[in-house]
């Protein structure tokens, strides 16, 4: 009989997500998506940004339901209506931004919402204890007693997961946990979760860090654009096979329309030279780097390795040392607007930077052209001309609105990301600085703000398009420019550029 | 909706405090119907009315100012205060015709408020420094500071009381004949409304002033100097404190005394809450409150009732504008 059970234990995955779909307005996030992990198992989840991870393991939990699909824990359907029934059946998550009382100690935070109490009164000291043992099960050396607000970023995590290990927690996912570390503390936290899956846990690991993912992986489950595409043994797999998983053969792609390279020498639009930028956790730079005119230069790079310090340089919102020129015009020494009237024209990654929600398009579509003619003059607004603006943009762009009042977060999310698109090409800039354009689109919406793109670029306009998604830049751009820790890896021009190459200097590799 | 939510608001103020009335052994009927007589009985009771409005119409959009640029300034009172006495002071101190002389103790108040509403403005825009904190110190300040002036260099040599000579006649607002104890001051009240409202709807500066009370990234990606705004919101906030002291002294008791305000200051942040934070809504709400404070007198002296029940009508307006408010607040970082 024995011999049986522990078979059927071994044999029945302890999570079974079949045929989950779960769409937002305007994106289809999983897609029939299916997905099995195994007791005592570190189950890595893989795939870019958007590809629908944190969907799917943010259902799991119970933060969000399933349009269609099923979901079964040790072989029995459930339906997990909350993170409370997820913490009932013994599912933990430890989110990206931790969920943590930064004024309460260790101890508090862990026993939050599932207090042991005698009489009404929280019993600390039998908490304290059985957390103490748990710590030395695991070996984990936490301090429990000060604010969590005082303890490191690792240290936090770590109270994250006892939170978990608390609540007897059977599935553990992670979202992203090694973002936040060091390089030593991505190893202690591993060898940590190897002692958990040693004891049977199942661990779920999203990530989209492939060299840990490889190194200490059981099995890796690869998404893409929503769909689960395969699950491997980590061990018969190699990076580029992941690589190529994650990213998707060409073939399957939508069809760009397949425009001609630059070939004729055009004029220096943008000269950067010896950039350098203070970023949040390393200095970026120093950058030096040359955009044409009508070119496509794309920054393709793992997320957190300078983009976003690079471009604020060039907006204005960060202050950076170096130099860069736009048509012989310093930019440095202006300000964000000053730098928008030589004719610069930006969408920010998220774009809720660039538009306000709760006010009409109207408002929107004059957002940072306020001061220019023919919105106002002599500092009073000119309504009719921002209402024919929005006008105008509605129309060339095919925003699906009710017209120019309609609130602008109401809109869907791709009509959003159009009217922001919309904005910033009605100025014909010289140079537009688009960071993730189509981030979260539908294939539709993306083909659409492509084909935007690729027109302005007709028209002369220099762009510099900051992507995580590579098909996009190897798509669209004429060079691409790889950063790696803040750095520039290398600058590869579009007969070059293969999904190898770039993926190579994504992880570091020298050219 | 929202005109539905306020009007809900007061009814159930009023309900309540007819429970309250009632439960004290009185006629809530006959109380309301003497407060109503005493705010808008007569003319004199209507003008006295307005009277009272006029203070807490005017800080009233100095609040209303501060939240359209996302700013709490709570610190109106005491921007009022300096207001008052600088005003207090212009017009006492120097002599010049009255179409000079109103103009720059007007101009006088503003400047004072308007560097009272600088110094936090300031500390917010350079360092960060939270504005509610900094404007409540400021208004300890202000009325310490006034205290001290009223006492010693200020002072009324004639009288024993804490208080500045009267101001002369010539920087007097006049009284409007025939209503009540009316004078111009609600004129200025007025065209301050009518300078908001064009000022925060049609002006580029207005605009960029609300992009940055609803999203200070979506500004700063905008161009807009985000800085300069808040600084600019919090002089101007507290320019037009100063003005509503100003009007005060030059209106209604022609000098300054030592607690000079029965707290216009922290009554204009409810004011401007339940207007809505509008030029018309604070207006209006700032005629009910004035019928509130001058219908309870008549209140009290017609029936037992105590005049202080209109405080808790005015608690619970609060309530709901504060809660509506809030929410409004944390919907929008939701949808972000």
């Amino acid at each position: 009989m024995l011999p049986l059970t522990m078979r059927r234990e071994n044999c029945t995955p302890i999570v079974e997500m079949l045929q989950i779909t779960k769409r937002f307005p305007g994106v289809v996030a999983n897609d029939s998506v299916s997905f099995c992990a195994r007791r005592g198992e570190l189950h890595a989840l893989v795939g870019e940004n958007g590809a629908g991870k944190s969907t799917l393991m943010n259902i799991l939990y119970g933060l969000h339901r399933p349009d269609s699909g099923e979901i079964r824990i040790a072989g029995e359907p459930v339906e997990i209506t909350n993170p409370g029934v997820a913490i009932s059946l013994g599912i933990g998550m430890v989110h990206q931004h931790f969920m943590l009382v930064r004024a309460f100690t260790g101890v508090e935070n862990i026993i939050l919402g599932d207090e042991p109490s005698r009489l009404g009164l929280t019993n600390y000291r039998r908490a304290r204890n059985e957390i103490q043992e748990i710590c030395q099960q695991f070996q984990l050396v936490v301090d429990l007693d000060s604010p969590v607000g005082n303890l490191s970023v690792s240290a936090q995590q770590k109270v994250e997961i006892l939170k978990a290990l608390y609540r007897g927690v059977r599935i553990l996912i992670l979202d992203e946990p090694t973002s936040v570390l060091a390089p030593q503390e991505v190893e202690s936290l591993f060898a940590m979760l190897r002692k958990l899956t040693s004891q049977g846990t199942c661990v779920i690991l999203i990530s989209h860090k492939l060299p840990e993912v490889m190194a200490y992986s059981d099995r890796i489950t690869v998404l893409r654009l929503g769909r689960s595409i395969a699950t491997i043994e980590t061990s018969k797999a190699s990076v580029e096979e992941i690589t190529n998983l994650m990213v998707g053969s060409s073939s399957e792609m939508p069809a760009q329309p397949s425009q001609p390279v630059v070939t004729r020498q055009r004029h220096v639009l943008l000269s950067v030279r010896e950039l350098c930028v203070r970023g949040k956790n390393r200095g970026v730079g120093p950058l030096s780097f040359d955009l044409h005119e009508g070119e496509i230069l794309g920054i393709a790079g793992v997320d957190g390795n300078g983009q976003r310090e690079l471009v604020e340089a060039l907006v204005g919102l960060r202050k950076a040392s170096g130099s860069c020129l736009l048509a012989s015009c310093e930019l440095l020494c202006l300000d964000t607007r000053h730098r928008l009237d030589t004719g610069i024209a930006y969408i920010p990654e998220d774009r809720f930077d660039a538009m306000i929600p709760n006010r009409p398009i109207l408002d929107n579509a004059i957002l940072g052209l306020q001061r220019a003619k023919p919105f106002s003059k002599h500092g009073i607004l000119d309504c009719k001309s921002a209402h024919n603006h929005a006008h105008v943009i509605i129309n060339e762009l095919g925003i699906r609105s009710t017209g120019p009042s309609m609130i602008a977060g109401h809109l869907s999310g791709g009509n959003q990301q159009k009217l922001v698109l919309g904005r910033a090409l009605s100025v014909n800039p010289k140079l537009l600085i688009a960071c993730q354009p189509t981030r979260g689109l539908d294939t539709h919406g993306v083909q659409d703000i492509h084909r935007r793109i690729l027109a302005a670029r007709e028209r002369g306009t220099g762009v510099l398009l900051v992507s995580y998604d590579l098909d996009e830049l190897l798509a669209l751009c004429d060079r691409i420019l790889v950063m790696f820790k803040g750095k520039i890896a290398g600058i590869v021009s579009r007969g070059e550029a293969t999904r190898e190459t770039i993926g190579a200097l994504m992880l570091g590799a020298k050219v | 909706m929202s005109l539905v939510y306020t009007l809900l608001s007061l009814v159930v103020a009023f309900a309540l405090a007819a429970v309250i009335i009632a439960v004290s052994g009185e006629n809530p009927w006959q109380s309301f119907q003497a407060m109503f007589m005493g705010a808008f009985g007569d003319l004199a009771a209507f003008g006295e009315t307005i009277v009272k409005a006029t203070p807490l119409a005017i800080s009233g959009l100095a609040v209303a100012l501060g939240l359209r640029t996302g700013l709490f300034n709570i610190g109106v009172e005491g921007q009022l205060l300096v207001g008052a006495i600088a005003a207090a002071w212009c017009g006492y101190a120097i002599s010049t015709p009255a179409f000079l002389h109103i103009p720059l103790c007007l101009t006088a108040g503003f400047v004072a408020g308007g560097f009272w509403g600088l110094l936090p403005g300031l500390l917010k825009a350079k360092r960060g420094v939270h504005e509610v904190i900094t404007t409540i110190m400021m208004n300890y300040v202000a009325l310490h500071l006034t205290h001290y002036m009223v006492l010693n260099p200020m002072k009324d040599a004639h009288t024993m009381a804490p208080q500045t000579p009267a101001i002369h006649t010539t920087a007097q607002l006049p009284q409007i004949a025939g209503i009540g104890n009316i004078h111009a001051g609600v004129l200025v009240g007025v065209l301050l409304a009518v300078v908001f409202a064009v000022f925060i709807s049609r002006t580029v500066v207005g605009y960029e002033m609300r992009i940055v009370g609803l999203s200070s990234n979506a500004a700063r990606s905008a161009g807009i100097n985000v800085s300069k705004m808040l600084l600019l919101a919090m002089l101007l906030s507290g320019g037009f404190a100063g003005i509503g002291g100003a009007v005060e002294v030059m209106g209604v008791h022609h000098k300054f005394y030592d607690q000079f305000s029965p707290g216009y200051g922290f009554d204009s942040i409810a004011v401007a809450l339940l207007g809505g934070a509008t030029a018309m809504g604070t207006g209006l709400s700032a005629i009910l409150f004035g019928a509130l404070r001058n219908g309870a007198v008549t209140m009290q002296l017609v029936t037992d009732t105590p005049k202080e029940i209109v405080t808790i009508i005015q608690a619970i307006v609060i309530v709901f504008a504060g809660a509506k408010f809030l929410r409004g607040r944390q919907s929008q970082k939701w949808d972000s």
